[in-house]
Protein backbone atom coordinates (compact mmCIF):
# COMPACT_ATOMS: atom_id res chain seq x y z
CA UNK A 1 0.00 0.00 0.00
CA UNK A 2 1.30 3.43 -0.95
CA UNK A 3 1.50 6.01 1.80
CA UNK A 4 -0.84 8.92 1.00
CA UNK A 5 0.83 12.35 1.10
CA UNK A 6 -2.17 14.47 0.16
CA UNK A 7 -5.76 13.76 1.08
CA UNK A 8 -8.69 15.81 -0.13
CA UNK A 9 -12.06 14.95 1.41
CA UNK A 10 -15.41 16.44 0.47
CA UNK A 11 -14.07 19.78 -0.66
CA UNK A 12 -16.72 22.16 -1.98
CA UNK A 13 -16.29 25.62 -3.42
CA UNK A 14 -18.87 28.02 -4.81
CA UNK A 15 -18.10 31.19 -6.70
CA UNK A 16 -21.32 33.18 -6.67
CA UNK A 17 -23.91 30.99 -8.35
CA UNK A 18 -21.31 28.59 -9.76
CA UNK A 19 -20.46 25.32 -8.03
CA UNK A 20 -16.83 24.93 -9.03
CA UNK A 21 -16.00 22.05 -6.69
CA UNK A 22 -18.80 19.74 -5.54
CA UNK A 23 -17.38 17.45 -2.92
CA UNK A 24 -13.99 16.53 -4.32
CA UNK A 25 -12.33 13.42 -2.89
CA UNK A 26 -8.79 12.60 -3.91
CA UNK A 27 -5.88 10.73 -2.42
CA UNK A 28 -2.41 11.30 -3.79
CA UNK A 29 0.17 8.64 -3.00
CA UNK A 30 3.69 9.63 -2.00
CA UNK A 31 6.27 9.27 -4.73
CA UNK A 32 3.68 9.18 -7.53
CA UNK A 33 3.12 11.38 -10.54
CA UNK A 34 -0.56 12.19 -10.65
CA UNK A 35 -2.12 13.67 -13.76
CA UNK A 36 -5.20 15.79 -13.17
CA UNK A 37 -7.25 15.79 -16.34
CA UNK A 38 -10.69 16.86 -17.39
CA UNK A 39 -12.56 19.32 -19.57
CA UNK A 40 -12.12 23.08 -19.22
CA UNK A 41 -13.95 24.43 -16.21
CA UNK A 42 -13.94 21.06 -14.42
CA UNK A 43 -12.26 22.65 -11.38
CA UNK A 44 -8.65 21.48 -11.84
CA UNK A 45 -7.06 24.84 -11.13
CA UNK A 46 -9.46 25.56 -8.24
CA UNK A 47 -8.53 22.22 -6.68
CA UNK A 48 -4.83 23.03 -7.00
CA UNK A 49 -5.37 26.49 -5.55
CA UNK A 50 -7.33 24.99 -2.65
CA UNK A 51 -4.39 22.71 -1.83
CA UNK A 52 -2.11 25.76 -1.90
CA UNK A 53 -4.46 27.81 0.27
CA UNK A 54 -4.86 30.42 -2.47
CA UNK A 55 -8.54 29.57 -2.57
CA UNK A 56 -10.44 28.82 0.63
CA UNK A 57 -12.87 25.89 0.28
CA UNK A 58 -16.38 26.37 1.69
CA UNK A 59 -16.31 22.93 3.28
CA UNK A 60 -14.26 19.75 3.34
CA UNK A 61 -10.81 18.85 4.51
CA UNK A 62 -7.35 18.84 2.95
CA UNK A 63 -4.39 17.23 4.70
CA UNK A 64 -0.76 17.16 3.64
CA UNK A 65 1.28 14.40 5.29
CA UNK A 66 -1.52 14.08 7.84
CA UNK A 67 -1.75 17.71 8.95
CA UNK A 68 -4.66 19.98 8.13
CA UNK A 69 -3.77 22.68 5.62
CA UNK A 70 -6.86 24.89 5.83
CA UNK A 71 -5.92 28.15 7.52
CA UNK A 72 -2.28 27.06 7.96
CA UNK A 73 0.80 28.55 6.30
CA UNK A 74 3.90 26.58 7.25
CA UNK A 75 2.94 23.49 5.24
CA UNK A 76 3.59 25.37 1.99
CA UNK A 77 7.33 25.04 2.63
CA UNK A 78 6.88 21.45 1.45
CA UNK A 79 5.22 22.50 -1.82
CA UNK A 80 6.72 23.82 -5.04
CA UNK A 81 4.14 25.51 -7.27
CA UNK A 82 4.46 26.32 -10.93
CA UNK A 83 1.47 28.48 -11.91
CA UNK A 84 -0.09 28.45 -15.34
CA UNK A 85 0.67 32.09 -16.10
CA UNK A 86 4.23 33.32 -15.63
CA UNK A 87 3.68 37.04 -15.05
CA UNK A 88 6.19 38.57 -12.70
CA UNK A 89 7.10 42.12 -11.61
CA UNK A 90 8.52 43.73 -14.74
CA UNK A 91 11.44 45.55 -13.22
CA UNK A 92 12.86 42.78 -11.07
CA UNK A 93 15.40 40.33 -12.42
CA UNK A 94 14.91 36.59 -12.23
CA UNK A 95 17.74 36.45 -9.72
CA UNK A 96 15.93 38.96 -7.49
CA UNK A 97 12.71 36.98 -7.72
CA UNK A 98 14.58 33.85 -6.65
CA UNK A 99 16.22 35.82 -3.83
CA UNK A 100 12.73 36.85 -2.64
CA UNK A 101 11.57 33.23 -2.55
CA UNK A 102 14.72 32.25 -0.66
CA UNK A 103 14.10 35.06 1.84
CA UNK A 104 10.46 34.07 2.31
CA UNK A 105 11.27 30.40 2.81
CA UNK A 106 14.19 30.96 5.12
CA UNK A 107 17.41 28.97 5.12
CA UNK A 108 17.37 25.80 3.02
CA UNK A 109 20.07 23.18 3.09
CA UNK A 110 20.68 22.80 -0.61
CA UNK A 111 19.14 24.57 -3.59
CA UNK A 112 18.33 22.47 -6.62
CA UNK A 113 19.61 24.55 -9.53
CA UNK A 114 19.59 21.71 -12.04
CA UNK A 115 16.86 23.28 -14.18
CA UNK A 116 18.63 26.65 -14.22
CA UNK A 117 21.74 24.94 -15.60
CA UNK A 118 19.73 22.74 -17.90
CA UNK A 119 17.79 25.63 -19.44
CA UNK A 120 20.95 27.78 -19.54
CA UNK A 121 19.20 30.51 -17.55
CA UNK A 122 22.19 32.07 -15.74
CA UNK A 123 22.43 35.02 -18.12
CA UNK A 124 18.69 35.57 -18.43
CA UNK A 125 18.35 35.70 -14.64
CA UNK A 126 20.41 38.91 -14.55
CA UNK A 127 18.00 40.75 -16.90
CA UNK A 128 14.73 42.43 -15.93
CA UNK A 129 11.86 39.98 -16.39
CA UNK A 130 10.13 42.45 -18.72
CA UNK A 131 12.70 41.88 -21.49
CA UNK A 132 12.49 38.07 -21.34
CA UNK A 133 10.40 36.14 -23.86
CA UNK A 134 7.30 34.27 -22.70
CA UNK A 135 9.12 30.95 -23.05
CA UNK A 136 12.09 32.11 -21.01
CA UNK A 137 9.78 33.41 -18.30
CA UNK A 138 8.10 30.00 -18.25
CA UNK A 139 11.54 28.41 -17.76
CA UNK A 140 12.20 30.74 -14.80
CA UNK A 141 8.78 29.75 -13.47
CA UNK A 142 9.67 26.05 -13.72
CA UNK A 143 13.13 26.50 -12.21
CA UNK A 144 11.59 28.30 -9.19
CA UNK A 145 9.13 25.48 -8.51
CA UNK A 146 11.92 22.88 -8.32
CA UNK A 147 14.43 25.12 -6.54
CA UNK A 148 13.67 24.08 -2.97
CA UNK A 149 13.42 20.31 -3.59
CA UNK A 150 9.84 20.24 -2.28
CA UNK A 151 8.11 17.04 -1.21
CA UNK A 152 5.11 17.90 -3.38
CA UNK A 153 5.37 19.61 -6.76
CA UNK A 154 2.24 21.16 -8.23
CA UNK A 155 2.65 21.96 -11.91
CA UNK A 156 -0.19 23.67 -13.75
CA UNK A 157 0.28 23.27 -17.52
CA UNK A 158 4.07 23.14 -17.09
CA UNK A 159 5.11 22.71 -20.71
CA UNK A 160 2.84 25.40 -22.19
CA UNK A 161 5.01 27.78 -24.21
CA UNK A 162 8.19 25.70 -23.91
CA UNK A 163 10.16 24.56 -26.97
CA UNK A 164 10.55 20.76 -27.45
CA UNK A 165 14.07 20.73 -26.02
CA UNK A 166 13.12 22.55 -22.80
CA UNK A 167 9.89 20.64 -22.50
CA UNK A 168 11.83 17.35 -22.70
CA UNK A 169 14.30 18.61 -20.12
CA UNK A 170 11.43 19.51 -17.80
CA UNK A 171 9.85 16.08 -18.23
CA UNK A 172 13.18 14.40 -17.51
CA UNK A 173 13.44 16.49 -14.36
CA UNK A 174 9.95 15.44 -13.28
CA UNK A 175 10.94 11.78 -13.63
CA UNK A 176 14.21 12.37 -11.75
CA UNK A 177 12.27 13.94 -8.88
CA UNK A 178 9.86 11.02 -8.82
CA UNK A 179 12.85 8.72 -8.67
CA UNK A 180 13.99 10.68 -5.61
CA UNK A 181 10.67 9.94 -3.90
CA UNK A 182 8.96 13.28 -4.58
CA UNK A 183 5.28 13.53 -5.39
CA UNK A 184 4.14 15.45 -8.45
CA UNK A 185 0.67 16.71 -9.36
CA UNK A 186 0.47 17.87 -12.93
CA UNK A 187 -2.24 19.20 -15.21
CA UNK A 188 -1.91 19.44 -18.96
CA UNK A 189 -4.02 19.50 -22.07
CA UNK A 190 -1.50 17.34 -23.89
CA UNK A 191 -2.49 13.77 -23.07
CA UNK A 192 0.53 12.19 -24.77
CA UNK A 193 2.76 14.13 -22.46
CA UNK A 194 0.87 12.98 -19.37
CA UNK A 195 0.96 9.40 -20.65
CA UNK A 196 4.74 9.62 -20.60
CA UNK A 197 4.82 10.90 -17.03
CA UNK A 198 1.82 9.79 -15.03
CA UNK A 199 1.51 6.84 -12.68
CA UNK A 200 -1.98 7.81 -11.60
CA UNK A 201 -4.80 9.74 -13.20
CA UNK A 202 -7.53 11.80 -11.57
CA UNK A 203 -10.28 12.60 -14.02
CA UNK A 204 -12.33 15.64 -13.02
CA UNK A 205 -15.63 16.71 -14.47
CA UNK A 206 -18.20 19.21 -13.18
CA UNK A 207 -16.32 19.82 -9.97
CA UNK A 208 -15.97 16.18 -8.96
CA UNK A 209 -13.30 13.53 -9.31
CA UNK A 210 -15.10 11.02 -11.54
CA UNK A 211 -12.20 8.58 -11.72
CA UNK A 212 -9.07 8.18 -9.68
CA UNK A 213 -6.64 5.32 -10.11
CA UNK A 214 -3.60 4.16 -11.99
CA UNK A 215 -3.11 4.90 -15.66
CA UNK A 216 -3.48 1.20 -16.46
CA UNK A 217 -6.74 1.00 -14.49
CA UNK A 218 -8.15 3.88 -16.49
CA UNK A 219 -7.24 2.21 -19.76
CA UNK A 220 -8.72 -1.07 -18.58
CA UNK A 221 -11.96 0.49 -17.34
CA UNK A 222 -12.47 2.38 -20.58
CA UNK A 223 -11.08 -0.41 -22.79
CA UNK A 224 -8.78 2.05 -24.57
CA UNK A 225 -5.12 1.86 -25.53
CA UNK A 226 -3.99 5.43 -24.83
CA UNK A 227 -4.67 8.03 -22.16
CA UNK A 228 -6.09 10.42 -24.74
CA UNK A 229 -8.64 7.85 -25.93
CA UNK A 230 -9.42 6.82 -22.37
CA UNK A 231 -10.07 10.38 -21.23
CA UNK A 232 -12.13 11.09 -24.35
CA UNK A 233 -14.19 8.00 -23.61
CA UNK A 234 -14.70 9.15 -19.98
CA UNK A 235 -15.87 12.52 -21.24
CA UNK A 236 -18.26 10.89 -23.73
CA UNK A 237 -19.67 8.67 -21.02
CA UNK A 238 -20.16 11.63 -18.72
CA UNK A 239 -21.94 13.56 -21.45
CA UNK A 240 -24.21 10.60 -22.17
CA UNK A 241 -25.08 10.34 -18.48
CA UNK A 242 -25.85 14.05 -18.30
CA UNK A 243 -28.17 13.83 -21.32
CA UNK B 1 6.96 41.13 10.83
CA UNK B 2 9.60 39.39 8.77
CA UNK B 3 7.47 38.52 5.78
CA UNK B 4 6.21 42.08 5.60
CA UNK B 5 9.71 43.53 5.35
CA UNK B 6 10.80 40.97 2.75
CA UNK B 7 7.79 41.62 0.53
CA UNK B 8 8.24 45.35 1.00
CA UNK B 9 11.90 45.15 0.04
CA UNK B 10 11.41 43.45 -3.32
CA UNK B 11 8.18 45.17 -4.28
CA UNK B 12 9.67 48.58 -3.57
CA UNK B 13 12.67 47.64 -5.68
CA UNK B 14 10.35 46.84 -8.57
CA UNK B 15 8.19 49.94 -8.18
CA UNK B 16 11.06 52.40 -7.83
CA UNK B 17 12.40 51.27 -11.23
CA UNK B 18 9.04 51.82 -12.90
CA UNK B 19 9.09 54.45 -15.65
CA UNK B 20 5.90 56.00 -14.27
CA UNK B 21 7.45 56.50 -10.88
CA UNK B 22 10.56 58.09 -12.35
CA UNK B 23 8.32 60.37 -14.44
CA UNK B 24 6.44 61.32 -11.27
CA UNK B 25 9.65 62.36 -9.51
CA UNK B 26 10.78 64.29 -12.59
CA UNK B 27 7.41 66.06 -12.75
CA UNK B 28 7.84 67.53 -9.26
CA UNK B 29 11.48 68.28 -9.98
CA UNK B 30 10.66 70.25 -13.12
CA UNK B 31 7.59 72.02 -11.71
CA UNK B 32 9.33 73.04 -8.48
CA UNK B 33 12.41 74.21 -10.31
CA UNK B 34 10.33 76.18 -12.82
CA UNK B 35 8.25 77.83 -10.07
CA UNK B 36 11.40 78.82 -8.20
CA UNK B 37 13.02 80.28 -11.32
CA UNK B 38 10.00 82.19 -12.60
CA UNK B 39 8.72 83.55 -9.30
CA UNK B 40 12.16 84.09 -7.84
CA UNK B 41 10.51 83.86 -4.43
CA UNK B 42 10.42 80.58 -2.48
CA UNK B 43 7.25 81.60 -0.59
CA UNK B 44 5.31 82.21 -3.83
CA UNK B 45 6.68 78.99 -5.30
CA UNK B 46 5.62 77.06 -2.20
CA UNK B 47 2.15 78.60 -2.21
CA UNK B 48 1.66 77.49 -5.83
CA UNK B 49 2.98 74.07 -4.89
CA UNK B 50 0.27 73.69 -2.24
CA UNK B 51 -2.43 73.43 -4.91
CA UNK B 52 -0.30 71.22 -7.14
CA UNK B 53 0.56 68.82 -4.32
CA UNK B 54 -3.08 68.60 -3.16
CA UNK B 55 -4.21 67.86 -6.71
CA UNK B 56 -1.48 65.62 -8.14
CA UNK B 57 -0.33 63.51 -5.17
CA UNK B 58 -3.76 61.91 -4.44
CA UNK B 59 -4.40 61.33 -8.15
CA UNK B 60 -1.07 59.64 -8.83
CA UNK B 61 -1.15 57.64 -5.58
CA UNK B 62 -4.61 56.22 -6.19
CA UNK B 63 -4.29 55.58 -9.96
CA UNK B 64 -0.72 54.28 -9.98
CA UNK B 65 -1.52 52.24 -6.86
CA UNK B 66 -4.55 50.47 -8.31
CA UNK B 67 -2.95 49.81 -11.71
CA UNK B 68 0.24 48.54 -10.09
CA UNK B 69 -1.60 46.14 -7.79
CA UNK B 70 -3.78 44.76 -10.57
CA UNK B 71 -0.61 44.05 -12.56
CA UNK B 72 0.93 42.39 -9.51
CA UNK B 73 -1.84 39.81 -9.14
CA UNK B 74 0.25 36.84 -10.30
CA UNK B 75 3.14 38.08 -8.19
CA UNK B 76 0.86 38.10 -5.14
CA UNK B 77 -0.23 34.53 -5.93
CA UNK B 78 3.40 33.48 -6.17
CA UNK B 79 4.11 35.01 -2.74
CA UNK B 80 1.02 33.43 -1.18
CA UNK B 81 2.07 30.01 -2.52
CA UNK B 82 5.07 30.27 -0.18
CA UNK B 83 4.85 29.62 3.58
CA UNK B 84 3.74 33.17 4.42
CA UNK B 85 1.03 34.89 6.43
CA UNK B 86 -1.55 36.84 4.46
CA UNK B 87 -1.82 39.81 6.81
CA UNK B 88 1.91 40.44 6.66
CA UNK B 89 1.94 39.99 2.91
CA UNK B 90 -0.78 42.62 2.60
CA UNK B 91 1.12 45.11 4.75
CA UNK B 92 4.28 44.43 2.73
CA UNK B 93 2.41 45.10 -0.50
CA UNK B 94 0.95 48.33 0.87
CA UNK B 95 4.26 49.65 2.13
CA UNK B 96 6.12 48.45 -0.98
CA UNK B 97 3.80 50.65 -2.98
CA UNK B 98 3.63 53.64 -0.62
CA UNK B 99 7.32 54.01 0.11
CA UNK B 100 8.56 54.39 -3.50
CA UNK B 101 5.77 56.90 -4.26
CA UNK B 102 6.63 58.90 -1.16
CA UNK B 103 10.35 58.83 -1.95
CA UNK B 104 9.75 59.97 -5.55
CA UNK B 105 7.59 62.84 -4.31
CA UNK B 106 9.99 63.96 -1.58
CA UNK B 107 13.03 63.84 -3.88
CA UNK B 108 11.28 65.67 -6.73
CA UNK B 109 9.96 68.40 -4.45
CA UNK B 110 12.98 68.93 -2.21
CA UNK B 111 15.96 68.82 -4.54
CA UNK B 112 15.28 72.17 -6.30
CA UNK B 113 14.79 73.88 -2.92
CA UNK B 114 17.96 72.35 -1.53
CA UNK B 115 19.93 73.51 -4.58
CA UNK B 116 18.36 76.95 -4.29
CA UNK B 117 19.00 77.42 -0.57
CA UNK B 118 16.30 78.58 1.85
CA UNK B 119 15.81 80.56 5.05
CA UNK B 120 14.51 78.95 8.23
CA UNK B 121 10.82 79.78 7.76
CA UNK B 122 10.90 78.53 4.14
CA UNK B 123 12.42 75.26 5.40
CA UNK B 124 9.57 74.89 7.86
CA UNK B 125 7.00 75.42 5.10
CA UNK B 126 8.81 72.97 2.82
CA UNK B 127 8.70 70.50 5.70
CA UNK B 128 4.94 71.00 5.99
CA UNK B 129 4.53 70.43 2.23
CA UNK B 130 6.59 67.25 2.44
CA UNK B 131 4.62 65.93 5.41
CA UNK B 132 1.28 66.76 3.75
CA UNK B 133 2.34 65.06 0.50
CA UNK B 134 3.62 61.95 2.27
CA UNK B 135 0.49 61.65 4.42
CA UNK B 136 -1.75 62.05 1.37
CA UNK B 137 0.31 59.39 -0.40
CA UNK B 138 -0.29 57.03 2.54
CA UNK B 139 -4.03 57.78 2.50
CA UNK B 140 -4.56 57.28 -1.20
CA UNK B 141 -2.39 54.20 -1.63
CA UNK B 142 -4.34 52.71 1.29
CA UNK B 143 -7.57 53.40 -0.61
CA UNK B 144 -5.99 52.06 -3.83
CA UNK B 145 -4.89 48.86 -2.09
CA UNK B 146 -8.32 48.17 -0.66
CA UNK B 147 -9.99 48.85 -4.03
CA UNK B 148 -7.57 46.53 -5.87
CA UNK B 149 -8.14 43.77 -3.31
CA UNK B 150 -11.92 44.15 -3.19
CA UNK B 151 -12.69 44.62 -6.89
CA UNK B 152 -11.97 41.61 -9.13
CA UNK B 153 -12.58 43.55 -12.32
CA UNK B 154 -9.68 45.91 -13.03
CA UNK B 155 -11.69 48.30 -15.16
CA UNK B 156 -14.27 48.77 -12.41
CA UNK B 157 -11.46 49.10 -9.88
CA UNK B 158 -9.77 51.82 -11.89
CA UNK B 159 -13.13 53.54 -12.30
CA UNK B 160 -13.69 53.40 -8.55
CA UNK B 161 -10.20 54.84 -7.95
CA UNK B 162 -10.78 57.81 -10.24
CA UNK B 163 -14.28 58.18 -8.78
CA UNK B 164 -12.91 58.43 -5.23
CA UNK B 165 -10.36 60.99 -6.34
CA UNK B 166 -12.98 63.12 -8.13
CA UNK B 167 -15.21 62.88 -5.08
CA UNK B 168 -12.68 64.12 -2.55
CA UNK B 169 -10.99 66.74 -4.75
CA UNK B 170 -13.83 68.25 -6.78
CA UNK B 171 -17.31 67.03 -5.90
CA UNK B 172 -16.80 67.41 -2.17
CA UNK B 173 -15.66 71.02 -2.44
CA UNK B 174 -18.67 71.78 -4.63
CA UNK B 175 -20.90 70.24 -2.01
CA UNK B 176 -19.28 72.26 0.78
CA UNK B 177 -19.63 75.49 -1.22
CA UNK B 178 -23.30 74.70 -1.86
CA UNK B 179 -23.95 74.11 1.83
CA UNK B 180 -22.20 77.35 2.77
CA UNK B 181 -24.06 79.36 0.12
CA UNK B 182 -27.50 77.99 0.99
CA UNK B 183 -27.02 78.31 4.73
CA UNK B 184 -25.06 81.55 4.62
CA UNK B 185 -27.34 83.21 7.20
CA UNK B 186 -26.35 80.79 9.90
CA UNK B 187 -23.13 80.69 11.90
CA UNK B 188 -21.34 77.82 10.17
CA UNK B 189 -17.87 77.83 11.72
CA UNK B 190 -18.35 74.57 13.54
CA UNK B 191 -20.08 72.92 10.57
CA UNK B 192 -17.28 73.90 8.16
CA UNK B 193 -14.78 72.59 10.66
CA UNK B 194 -16.59 69.26 10.68
CA UNK B 195 -16.84 69.16 6.88
CA UNK B 196 -13.14 69.93 6.61
CA UNK B 197 -12.20 67.13 9.00
CA UNK B 198 -14.06 64.47 6.99
CA UNK B 199 -11.98 65.06 3.84
CA UNK B 200 -8.25 64.22 3.99
CA UNK B 201 -7.36 66.69 1.24
CA UNK B 202 -9.18 69.50 3.05
CA UNK B 203 -7.33 68.76 6.28
CA UNK B 204 -4.05 68.94 4.40
CA UNK B 205 -5.11 72.12 2.59
CA UNK B 206 -6.14 74.00 5.72
CA UNK B 207 -3.09 72.79 7.61
CA UNK B 208 -0.84 74.03 4.82
CA UNK B 209 -2.53 77.36 4.12
CA UNK B 210 -2.41 78.31 7.79
CA UNK B 211 1.38 78.13 7.54
CA UNK B 212 1.32 80.71 4.76
CA UNK B 213 -0.65 83.23 6.80
CA UNK B 214 -3.37 82.13 4.45
CA UNK B 215 -6.03 82.34 7.16
CA UNK B 216 -6.70 85.90 6.05
CA UNK B 217 -7.66 84.56 2.63
CA UNK B 218 -10.30 82.34 4.13
CA UNK B 219 -12.38 85.03 5.87
CA UNK B 220 -14.35 84.23 9.02
CA UNK B 221 -14.00 80.52 8.48
CA UNK B 222 -10.27 81.05 8.27
CA UNK B 223 -10.34 82.66 11.68
CA UNK B 224 -12.22 79.65 13.04
CA UNK B 225 -9.67 77.28 11.48
CA UNK B 226 -6.79 79.31 12.85
CA UNK B 227 -8.30 79.20 16.32
CA UNK B 228 -8.89 75.46 15.97
CA UNK B 229 -5.38 74.66 14.77
CA UNK B 230 -3.60 76.94 17.23
CA UNK B 231 -5.37 75.30 20.17
CA UNK B 232 -4.02 72.13 21.70
CA UNK B 233 -6.82 69.75 20.71
CA UNK B 234 -7.14 70.98 17.09
CA UNK B 235 -3.92 69.51 15.69
CA UNK B 236 -4.52 66.28 17.59
CA UNK B 237 -8.04 65.93 16.18
CA UNK B 238 -6.78 66.70 12.66
CA UNK B 239 -3.97 64.16 13.00
CA UNK B 240 -6.38 61.53 14.28
CA UNK B 241 -8.73 62.22 11.39
CA UNK B 242 -5.89 61.73 8.89
CA UNK B 243 -4.72 58.60 10.68
CA UNK B 244 -8.26 57.23 10.44
CA UNK B 245 -8.13 57.80 6.68
CA UNK B 246 -5.05 55.58 6.52
CA UNK B 247 -6.00 52.95 9.07
CA UNK B 248 -9.62 52.39 7.98
CA UNK B 249 -8.89 51.43 4.33
CA UNK B 250 -5.95 49.25 5.43
CA UNK B 251 -8.06 47.45 8.05
CA UNK B 252 -10.76 46.90 5.44
CA UNK B 253 -8.16 45.71 2.89
CA UNK B 254 -6.59 43.24 5.34
CA UNK B 255 -10.00 41.74 6.14
CA UNK B 256 -10.86 41.28 2.47
CA UNK B 257 -7.36 40.02 1.58
CA UNK B 258 -7.43 37.35 4.29
CA UNK B 259 -10.61 35.83 2.90
CA UNK B 260 -9.88 36.41 -0.76
CA UNK B 261 -9.80 33.58 -3.28
CA UNK B 262 -7.10 33.83 -5.90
Amino acid sequence: MIRPILQVTGVCKRFGALDILRSVDLTVGAGRVVAIVGPNGAGKTTLIKSVLGLTRPDSGRITLSGTDVLGANAYRAAIGYMPQIARFPENLTGAELIALLKDLRGPTAQLDTELIDCFGLEEALEKPLRVLSGGTRQKVNAAMAFLFSPELLILDEPTAGLDPLSSSALKDKILVERGAGKTIMVTSHIMNELEELADDVAFMVDGRVAFSGTLDDLKRVTAQMTLERAVASMMMRDRAEAA
Amino acid sequence: MNTMIKVLKYQARDAIRSRWLIAYALFFLVVTDALLRFSGDPVKAQLSLVSIVLFVVPLVAIVFGTVYLYNAREFVELILAQPVDRRQTFCGLYLGLTLPLAVAFVVGLSVPFILNGLDASAWARLGALVVAGVVLTCVFTAIATSIAVKCEDRLRGLGAAIGVWLLVTIVYDGFVLLVLAVLSHFPLERATLGLMLTNPIDIARVGLLLRFDGAAMMGYTGAAFLKFFSGSTGPIVATLALAAWIVAPIAFGVRVFQRKDF
